[in-house]
């Protein structure tokens, strides 16, 4: 069995990078969404306003955190960790240059599936435990949501697990020294990214948390840190749904030899995150029934399509 | 990995225990996904690295959202934990004991009497596929046909 710890070191050195990024996102979603709907953002706190992240802290940390009488205590407070835990989990398998990553292990995409699937269960107890009728609303709609583009989220996969022969992630990397995987899969990425923004419910796929039907969704009822895990939590997904479309489609830390891989591997995951902010600031939300639809009846039969497709010409080039 | 083998077992057998003897519903679910987690770290110590991954992915991730997704939908509320309360009762306890424990002492003389050999042997993605779509490749198929009738009834059923 391949399975390769990092040291203590690096470990320690992703885990605090990734949080911190992941918190620094809030301020550049804000920034960017204000460039882009032409008005400045946060810009008070700090040069260009980077210290508002530090500042959104100190509020959400000193905030009362109040468990609603009627709420189920055991769920309530178990719901928000999972968010956090599961994602920073899939962070492990993710490599994020040669020599640079937590485990080297021959499960990843699968791990990375797993630790998705089970991401639902924070969503769906948050929602059930708050005893109150948004967040039940927004829970069910979670559930259903996150279950649905699970399924095509794994099929889009399987067409660069085919072609790189491997589950590997660091093997899948290496195997696009030729050639990106985004030219032989492009459906494949375009229903993983989907899945991805509908996984990670971010706009405009936020029906969970549809603010202007049902209040603030699963969260309702949440304040101080265990709403800033949910909220930190989203972030995280976005960082991961970024770097996992980095090394499926696009190479990952692969590039001209200019920069040092590591600096590749960022410079895309940084494309990919300021494409969710700007999808979030360019496409409306659809309408509940729309999305199950289009998932169900558009991308479960493509995602099919491009699996067989993908074995053919695979099956193809062996010359069978 | 015999150190991982056995917290793993033990956090079984605690969540299970704990999933038969809770009486909120949402408790026990929990405690059910727990349950097949540590079995999927069974399958993992033991080798198994694949079968461990569809224990995550298939049964604590989907099968049991689904279940979840049911106690939703029912709004089962504080009759229902009072009504479980009630039906707790000691004496129901005797006859599934008395089985479990004949089976627990056949398991052990089984284990103290055979010699057999518990290294594990790892078993990876290929050889599975190999062994599936292979020699049993009969079976898969039945199985898939078994789901596509599920999925049409589902579809019927939703239908009307």
């Amino acid at each position: 069995m391949r399975f390769e710890v990092g040291s203590a070191l690096s470990i320690g050195a992703i885990l605090f990078t990734v949080i911190i990024v992941a918190a620094m996102l809030i301020w550049v979603e804000r920034r960017l969404l204000g460039l882009w709907q032409e008005r400045l953002g946060p810009n008070r706190v700090g040069p260009f306003g980077l210290l508002q992240v530090v500042a959104d802290m100190i509020k959400i940390f000193t905030k009362e955190d109040w468990v609603p009488p009627f709420a189920d205590k055991f769920s309530f407070i178990l719901a928000p960790p999972i968010i956090m835990v599961v994602i920073l989990l899939s962070f492990s398998v993710i490599p994020f240059a040669p020599g640079v990553g937590v485990i080297d292990s021959d499960i990843g995409v699968l791990f990375v599936l797993a630790m998705a699937s089970l991401g639902a269960y924070s969503v769906m107890l948050g929602g059930l435990s708050s005893n109150n009728k948004y967040a039940l609303l927004g829970s069910l709609r979670a559930a259903a949501q996150m279950v649905s583009y699970e399924v095509f989220m794994g099929i889009s996969l399987l067409g660069v697990v085919a072609l790189a022969g491997s589950f590997n992630l660091r093997e899948i990397v290496l195997a696009q020294s030729d050639g990106w995987f985004i030219i032989p899969q492009f459906v494949g990425f375009v229903i993983f990214l989907i899945a991805g923004i509908a996984e990670s419910h971010r706009l405009p796929f936020d029906i969970p948390e549809a603010e202007q039907e049902i209040v603030a969704g699963y969260h309702t009822e949440y304040s101080g840190m265990k709403f800033g895990m949910f909220f930190v939590g989203e972030y995280l997904g976005v960082v991961l749904v970024s770097s996992l479309l980095v090394v499926l489609f696009f190479g990952g830390w692969l590039g001209p030899g200019f920069f040092p891989p590591i600096v590749w591997f960022v410079l895309k995951t940084a494309f990919f995150i300021a494409l969710f902010i700007l999808l979030r600031a360019a496409i409306p939300r659809p309408r509940y029934d729309q999305l199950m639809n289009y998932g169900w009846l558009f991308l479960l039969p493509l995602s099919l399509l491009n699996l067989v497709l993908t074995g053919a010409y695979i099956l193809w080039q062996e010359g069978i | 990995m015999i150190f991982l083998f056995y917290t793993a077992a033990i956090v079984a057998l605690i969540a299970t225990i704990a999933v038969i003897i809770s009486t909120n519903v949402v408790h026990a679910l929990v405690y059910l996904i727990i349950s097949l987690l540590s079995v999927a770290v069974i399958f993992f110590a033991l080798g198994a690295p694949f079968a461990a991954m569809l224990e995550a992915i298939v049964y604590a991730g989907a099968i049991m959202v689904l279940f979840l997704f049911v106690m939703m939908m029912l709004n089962l509320g504080q009759t229902t934990q009072d009504e479980e309360k009630e039906w707790m009762q000691p004496r129901l306890w005797i006859g599934p004991v008395t089985l479990v424990a004949l089976l627990l002492v056949q398991m052990t003389n089984v284990l103290l009497t055979q010699d057999v050999d518990l290294r594990p042997i790892e078993v990876g993605v290929l050889e599975i596929s190999v062994l599936l779509f292979g020699p049993w490749l009969l079976a898969v198929e039945l199985a898939s046909m078994l789901l596509l009738a599920g999925l049409v009834a589902a579809y019927h059923l939703a239908k009307k």
